[in-house]
Parts: structure tokens; C-alpha cells; sequence
């Protein structure tokens, strides 16, 4: 593949030497310092031209990886942190990948082909990080089985909206709650990278605890979820920040939220910004209403296009994905080009608001639950004939999930009480915590379509 | 019940099921001390809209997160009031 422009750490450094630093938890590393550097032990001349494995399990040396790498591997996939030993073969071999980057704490499954370990330390960078192709930048995101899908990037379009934003007068200090391998946080993570420095969060770290080391670092700007703002004004944390712009993603942030952030930092420009991992980043909202004005949709801007067909938004811009990797891959672009978004909108007054998703995915708190992975669960209890599995609106998360469950033989399960619960621990044996639902009903019988399909109630 | 001794059962059984140590329920006890995480509250806030049938977060008005304890049992009970 021919390159299409700089790599990563080239458009960094442009105008000389980068000035930012990365911050962990832990660790801190000036950019001056890394261009001399390497978090791979000097080992990246053996990564040159491999899909690359990044399963590292701390931030700032994903980070420093991603850096090195970009423009010398062919391919690298971002392991999310909860990432399942289950699901690594199936993503390694769709991603075809030769080679993987660890640390002390990875799945030892992750270390496959020619592994090299990282670390927040950086060794003499003795090979050249001279680009030789566009590297594929692999995100992980959910699938309905469970297994995620493998959404392919580029540089260019993980930084097409970014690339149309004129730079910072001044350099600007970044922070987020997400980690920076799910695209909310890689968005931050590179717009950091070309604007200032950027202040990591830590898994486990307490919010007062991470908003702390932010306000002593001075951070401007920042962003999470509506639900990780919600945990920071439950907190009571919220003034360890004094930012200028206060940014939300990754949920549909509602009036609550946006009216709770605007007490907190009365002077800050507050953003709520409409992005999936496979439409990218589509707009930025900054009057502090729920919702998005019509025009947007009415007017397209800088490449980027939005329309709503069958009540659902649909993207086309730069910044959409490529494909899915895999064999038996869906399709993620339709042949005109636009990515359906799968969230249904509807106009009042003007405006355009969020009514859920089609298909009835559920959002919570930021991480995607596809039903039809959680009735799996259920249906395995051999008391259950079948299972219904969809979102109830929620002020912490967004949304949280239910079940409802049709017994085969009712009259021969006289302790339903005892289903309801025997579901729910194989539920949380087999799930992560927020697919586990939070409510289980036993109903008669759940509506069938025409078609014999269970019919879901859109969000 | 009271609103108080149903949010406070609520509490407990939920810090039950999410396998959380639960701090003692004190009004001064700030919430995110309590050992409860996000995904626990959000259950804790639908279960009590089934069982006292109101959900303050989503009122007509803007509110006040609550940070402790007693400002989460304040909250509903001045609810409509």
C-alpha cells in the first residue's frame, strides 16, 4: 500500500521537535525526549511491515506504541483493556496478525508471532522510524455474538475532521476518561498529540482520584461519557478542574447531564460530539441543548454529510471507516457511501433528538450490549423457551438492561423465583457486568412478527 | 415503607448482587465512597422507579446530583413537593 501522507509521529513533528508530554498514572514521557527514544526496547525494526498485536495492558505505553508504529507496521490491532482471552484468537487471525507488542500484565494468549515487550521507559531508539507505508489502525468494538468486530482505520480518516479544525493559538493540555483504544479516547489521543499534552486516565482510579492528577496538571480541555460526567458530579469532584472546554461522547448525553456540567464550569465551552467507531466523528454541538440543530443535516459542512433515511442517522464523510476485517465480515459502508449510525432520530421544533437505536442495541454507559448476546445466556437455562432483552432508559447510564423470559412448561416450574435467579448467575458467570440484566420478568409470551421473528420494541 | 427504608433496602440488596462492600448508610456519606460503582446506582435509580413510581433525575427542572447519602434520600422524598 502506498503512503498517502506523514505518519503519525512525522506530523508531529513537522515544525521541530513536540514540545507535550503523556502523563500516566504511574509514568510521564516529554515527546522531546521520544523522538531519541523507545518504548519497545529498541525492537521496532522487527515490527516493520507485521499486523502488530498491541495488548499492552497500560495506557501510556499503548500510547507510546501506537506512536512508533504508525507508518512502520502494516497493521496494528488496539486490544481494548477488557478485551476477552475468549475472543484473541478469532481476532488474531482475522487481523493476520505475525507479531504482538506486550507488557508484564497482558494475556499471556496475546503473546503471539515475534512479541516484543513495551514499557513506559524509553531505551535508545536504534532503528529508524522512517515510514515506509499507511499503517492499518484495527479498533475493536462490539458484535452481537459477543466476539468483536474488527473496524479498519486509517491515519488519515481517524484525523480527517481534526485535520479541517484550525491549531490552538496556545497549546492546550488534554484529558480523558476513556481509555485511548476505544475511538472516543483515540480521538483525544491524537488531537493531544498535535495540540499540547495529555493527561491519561488510569483503570481502576478512583474519578476524585483522576480529576486530582488533572487539575494539578493543569488540564484545559477534556472529555468522557455522559455517564463518566455523571459519576464526576455524583462525585462531588468536579472542582479539582478548571477547564476551558468540557467535551461528551460516546452516549447521548440529555438535558440533566449538559445543564449539571454547565453549573459546574460556568465558563466552559461545553460540546457534546456525535461519533462511532465506524462513521467517526460527525459533529460537535456546543449550546448545551440535548439534541442537534436541523441545519446540520439540512447543510452538509467540511465533508461531512449527514442524512436521516427510515428515522435513522446516516454519515458519509473522510472520516468513516474503511471495512470490517474478517472472512465473514458484514458490511459496515452502503455502496453510496454513508454509514448507518443505527441510531434513530426524530425533528421537533427544529431540532433533531436521539430516540435509541434501531435494532435495539443498548448503550450503557458508553459500552454497547447487543441482545441478542445476552438472550444466548438466557436461553441456555433449560427452563426457558425464549428471552426478550432491551434497554430501559436510565439517568446514571443512559440506559440499563432488562430481560423478559417466556418458561416452556410454566405449570411445571412452580419456583419461577428460582429461574429468575439461576439466570442471573449464569448471566454473571458469562457476561461482563453491565450486560448482566439489571431486571428479569417472567412474562405468558413475547410478540412475534409475521415473519416469526421475536419483535423488538425500538429503545 | 418509608422512602428512606426503601432506598436504604435498595442500597443493600443491590451492593449484594454486584458483590460490593457497602459503607454504612450515614447522611453525611458521600456516594462515591459508598463501594457502589455507576452500573450499581443505575440499577439502585430503576428499581426505585418501580417501587416508589418516580425517577427525580428525569424532572421537568434541572437537578442537583447528589453527592451524599442524605442529598440521594433528599432528593426523592422532596420529589413533586
Amino acid at each position: 500500500m502506498a503512503s498517502d501522507g506523514p505518519s503519525l509521529w512525522e506530523s508531529i513533528s513537522l515544525k521541530g521537535v513536540p514540545a507535550g508530554r503523556l502523563e500516566g498514572a504511574a509514568a510521564a514521557v516529554a515527546l522531546a525526549d521520544f523522538a531519541r527514544g523507545s518504548a519497545l526496547g529498541g525492537r521496532l525494526a522487527e515490527l516493520r511491515g507485521r499486523s502488530v498485536l498491541l495488548a499492552v495492558r497500560d495506557q501510556l505505553t499503548a500510547a507510546l506504541a501506537l506512536i512508533e508504529l504508525d507508518g512502520v507496521a502494516r497493521r496494528m490491532v488496539l486490544c481494548t483493556p477488557d478485551l476477552a482471552t475468549q475472543h484473541l484468537p478469532g481476532v488474531i487471525r482475522d487481523a493476520e496478525v505475525d507479531a504482538s507488542v506486550c507488557d508484564a500484565d497482558s494475556d499471556p494468549e496475546a503473546r503471539v508471532g515475534v512479541a516484543v515487550s513495551a514499557q513506559p521507559r524509553l531505551a535508545n531508539l536504534v532503528s529508524s522510524r522512517r515510514a515506509a507505508s499507511a499503517t492499518e489502525w484495527i479498533l475493536l468494538t462490539s458484535g452481537t455474538t459477543g466476539a468483536p468486530k474488527l473496524v479498519l482505520h486509517t491515519l488519515a480518516s481517524l484525523t480527517a475532521v481534526l485535520a479541517t479544525e484550525p491549531p490552538p493559538p496556545a497549546p492546550l493540555t488534554w484529558s480523558t476518561f476513556y481509555d485511548i483504544r476505544r475511538y472516543g479516547g483515540l480521538q483525544i489521543f491524537l488531537r493531544a498529540l498535535h495540540a499540547g499534552s495529555l493527561v491519561l486516565s488510569e483503570r481502576g482510579e478512583e474519578v476524585g482520584d483522576f480529576l486530582t492528577r488533572a487539575g494539578g496538571a493543569g488540564i484545559t480541555h477534556i472529555s468522557g461519557t455522559p455517564s463518566h460526567w455523571r459519576k464526576a458530579l455524583m462525585s462531588g469532584v468536579t472542582s479539582r478542574i478548571a477547564p476551558q472546554y468540557v467535551r461528551l461522547s460516546g452516549e447521548i448525553p440529555d438535558q440533566a447531564v449538559l445543564d449539571g456540567l454547565h453549573a459546574a464550569y460556568p465558563q466552559a465551552t461545553l460540546a457534546h460530539a456525535f461519533a462511532s467507531t465506524e462513521a467517526g466523528v460527525a459533529f460537535e454541538v456546543r449550546d448545551g441543548r440535548a439534541g442537534f440543530p436541523e441545519d446540520l443535516v439540512a447543510a452538509p459542512r467540511a465533508q461531512v454529510e449527514l442524512r436521516v433515511q427510515d428515522e435513522t442517522l446516516q454519515i458519509r464523510s473522510p472520516g468513516t471507516a474503511t471495512r470490517y476485517l474478517g472472512a465473514d465480515a458484514p458490511v459496515l459502508k452502503r455502496a453510496d457511501g454513508f454509514v448507518d449510525t443505527g441510531d434513530r432520530v426524530e425533528a421537533r421544533a427544529g431540532r433533531y433528538y436521539f430516540m435509541g437505536r434501531r435494532g435495539g442495541v443498548i448503550n450503557v454507559g458508553g459500552l454497547k450490549v447487543h441482545p441478542e448476546e445476552v438472550e444466548a445466556v438466557i436461553n441456555a437455562h433449560p427452563a426457558v423457551r425464549m428471552s426478550l432483552v432491551r434497554p430501559r432508559r436510565n439517568p446514571i447510564t443512559g440506559a440499563v438492561v432488562t430481560a423478559e423470559i417466556v418458561l416452556k412448561d410454566p405449570a411445571a416450574t412452580p419456583d419461577a423465583a428460582a429461574v429468575v435467579r439461576e439466570v442471573t448467575e449464569s448471566c454473571k458467570r458469562l457476561l461482563p457486568a453491565h450486560k448482566v440484566p439489571a431486571m428479569i420478568r417472567i412474562v405468558p409470551a413475547l410478540e412475534m412478527s409475521p415473519s416469526g421473528k421475536l419483535v423488538r420494541p425500538n429503545a | 415503607m418509608s422512602v428512606r427504608s426503601t432506598i436504604t433496602s435498595q442500597f443493600q440488596q443491590v451492593a449484594v448482587e454486584q458483590e460490593r462492600t457497602l459503607a454504612p448508610l450515614a447522611d453525611e456519606l458521600k456516594l462515591v465512597q459508598s463501594g457502589l460503582d455507576s452500573l450499581s446506582f443505575a440499577i439502585i435509580v430503576a428499581r426505585l422507579e418501580d417501587a416508589l413510581g418516580i425517577d427525580p433525575f428525569n424532572a421537568a427542572e434541572a437537578v442537583d446530583f447528589p453527592v451524599t447519602f442524605g442529598d440521594f434520600v433528599r432528593l426523592y422524598e422532596n420529589f413533586g413537593k
